[in-house]
């Protein structure tokens, strides 16, 4: 069974159809990609998907149930984890705090025992604060995590934002452009933490990308949308040569995304 | 065991250090000032209870001397009843005084925390100016209430069943036993796991929720734990003073609580604190200028946002501007 499946979701602001009947499954353990080019639908889908939005029409199952329609926090504890396009880090808290907060689930102390620091909270606090660390630790982030989030270099904040969502122990963890801004060789560092990720959480990975360097690289399986509808879906190999994929990105049939991939 | 232990001894220590202070405050002090340094203990408790929701959580409430009209109401009230029963079977003295007073306390914290709640639950689903028109809005209908309550005595305010008025059970000691136990506790609080998602949702709420972070259901609970704070301040308040009149309660009061948190930094416990002091001072110093109180506090607040826009501490604690932030050392065994 897929991990997640969408069937014919329907997201409409106004008179503004963003998503239109797009439907996919992805398998557990894959890495898949989500392309289109810029007002797509991509960002929308991700949002659908974690409840953000509420879809008009369709299902959104996870494991087989239906969350269209849950509330974020509610998704976020079923195992779905995000980081977001325009980064959102909680800036003044620190590095180790940022990723302790998606630790709910390893925190069963009571606000009373939190008040009263009894035993059972400090031992769960022990351990959400060694969960984060071994997080950080993953992505490279270790020595910073007394540093104030804020003031992070760019592609650090979007690291610490996947250390922060792999805090839920997610099953399914979505990326919203995660290699923006980077440089190719923190790209190529980017795609071996993915990969890295996935086999060492058995996670199953969305990404929305526009790099079609890490793009083509990393992911296995890739469905592209365009003016919120799906044009094609399928490996990277066939999705680099697909005639309609080339015409919503280039307007031409030029074989540039060859060319970058 | 050992754990237990050091707690108890600590506890016992600090409660003997506020009552040997209580002797020399009572010896050393005017009883002008003594009211003084009671009013400032009273509006900490204020101060680092409302800088909960304000502060660390980013909601704006504005309405917060509603609750602490409810529990000085209730304080009073619930005191004056327990009196009889409570010296009939205690006895007269100050172990039958010290139970009433502060089973009266608990009573108010309680009391004005289910008010916090039943405010709480509608309201934080607002945000920002919205959330802050609603408190204000619920501030003045309390205050209406109790100026209605003919069983409390309506305008002219509650003055207990003795011609005397209220029995005066707030003292030194009470104050700052009840001032340290809510600095611990909220404290406590705001350096754990609540604090943190707290934080959180004041950072970036959608953020916050897309972690799994219940965030209303916090809020409401930050909310009410704040309204209860204000409770028992308002309890410690209305035992200093012969009766509780609605006009106590007024929006100024409110906004007395807002310079106390914007002064000292809004999400800073130790800039409550010290808010909460100057307030206290501050205010005796205008006591000549009453109807310009307001104008000064304006000014100030003017001056502070071109001046020092976070306030005296920022969201840092005192002993955290005296050392460096240094990066915590790695968890073991990783």
């Amino acid at each position: 069974m897929s991990l997640l499946e969408l069937r014919s979701v329907d997201k409409i602001f106004g008179g503004l159809h963003a998503v239109r009947g797009v439907s996919f499954q992805v398998e557990p353990g894959t890495i898949f990609g989500l392309i289109g080019p810029n007002g797509a639908g991509k960002t929308t889908l991700f949002n659908v998907i974690t409840g953000v939005y509420t879809p008009e029409h369709g299902q959104i199952l996870f494991g087989g149930e239906n969350i269209a329609g849950l509330k974020p926090a509610a998704i976020a504890a079923r195992g779905v984890a995000r980081t977001f396009q325009n980064i959102r880090i909680f800036r003044t808290m620190t590095v180790a705090e940022n990723v302790m907060v998606a630790g709910h689930h390893l925190h069963n102390a009571s606000i009373a025992a939190a008040m009263l620091r009894t035993r059972s909270y400090e031992r769960d606090e022990h351990a959400l604060g060694k969960r984060a660390h071994e997080l950080l630790d993953v992505l490279g982030l270790a020595d910073l995590s007394g540093e104030v989030a804020g003031s992070l270099p760019y592609g650090s904040q979007r690291r610490l934002e996947i250390a922060r969502g792999l805090m839920l122990s997610p099953r399914l963890l979505l990326l919203d452009e995660p290699a923006a801004g980077m440089n190719s060789q923190e790209a190529q560092t980017l795609n071996e933490q993915i990969r890295f990720l996935r086999d060492q959480l058995e996670l199953t990975v969305i990404l929305v990308e526009h790099n079609m360097a890490v793009v083509m690289n990393v992911c296995e399986r890739i469905h592209v949308v365009d003016h919120g509808e799906t044009i094609a879906e399928g490996p990277p190999a066939e999705i680099k040569t697909h005639p309609k994929v080339l015409a919503a990105y280039l307007g031409a049939q030029t074989p540039e995304i060859e060319a970058s991939a | 065991m050992k754990r237990t232990l050091i707690r108890t001894a600590v506890t016992a220590a600090v409660l003997l250090a506020i009552y040997g202070l209580q002797f020399g405050v009572e010896a050393g002090f005017t009883e002008y000032v003594q009211r003084i340094v009671l009013l400032a203990g009273i509006n900490v408790i204020l101060a680092v209870g409302l800088n909960l929701i304000n502060g660390t959580t980013g909601q704006f409430s504005i309405g917060h001397a509603g609750f602490m009209a409810v529990g000085a109401y209730s304080a009073a009230f619930i005191g004056v009843k327990l009196a009889g029963p409570l010296h009939s079977v205690l006895g007269p003295g100050a172990l039958a005084d010290a139970v009433i007073f502060n089973s009266a306390l608990v009573a108010a914290a309680v009391l004005a925390g289910i008010t916090g709640l039943i405010v709480g639950l509608p309201s934080l689903r607002l945000r920002g100016d919205y959330l802050a028109v609603v408190t204000l809005g619920f501030g003045e209908i309390i205050r209406i209430l109790f100026n209605n309550a003919t069983f409390l005595g309506s305008a002219t305010g509650y003055f207990g069943d003795d011609p005397s008025g209220l029995p005066a059970y707030t003292n030194f000691f009470w104050v700052f036993a009840w001032v340290t136990a809510i600095v611990v506790v909220i404290h406590n609080l705001t350096f754990s796991q609540t604090g943190r998602s707290l934080t959180a949702i004041r950072e970036d709420e959608i953020a916050a929720e897309a972690m799994a972070t219940p965030t209303t259901r916090l809020k409401v609970i930050a909310f009410a734990i704040s309204a209860a704070t204000a409770g028992i301040a308002g309890g410690l308040f209305a035992h200093m003073q012969a009766g509780v009149r609605p006009e106590d309660f007024r929006f100024e009061k409110s906004i007395d609580m807002i310079v106390m948190i914007i002064v000292g930094g809004l999400g800073s416990i130790s800039g409550a604190i010290l808010g909460g002091i100057f307030v206290a001072v501050s205010l005796e110093l205008m006591r000549d200028l009453q109807q310009y109180r307001l104008v000064l506090y304006a000014l100030l607040l003017i001056v502070i946002m071109i001046v020092r826009p976070q306030g005296l501490l920022g969201t840092r604690e005192l002993y955290q501007v005296f050392r460096k932030r240094k990066p915590s050392p790695p968890a073991e065994g990783t």
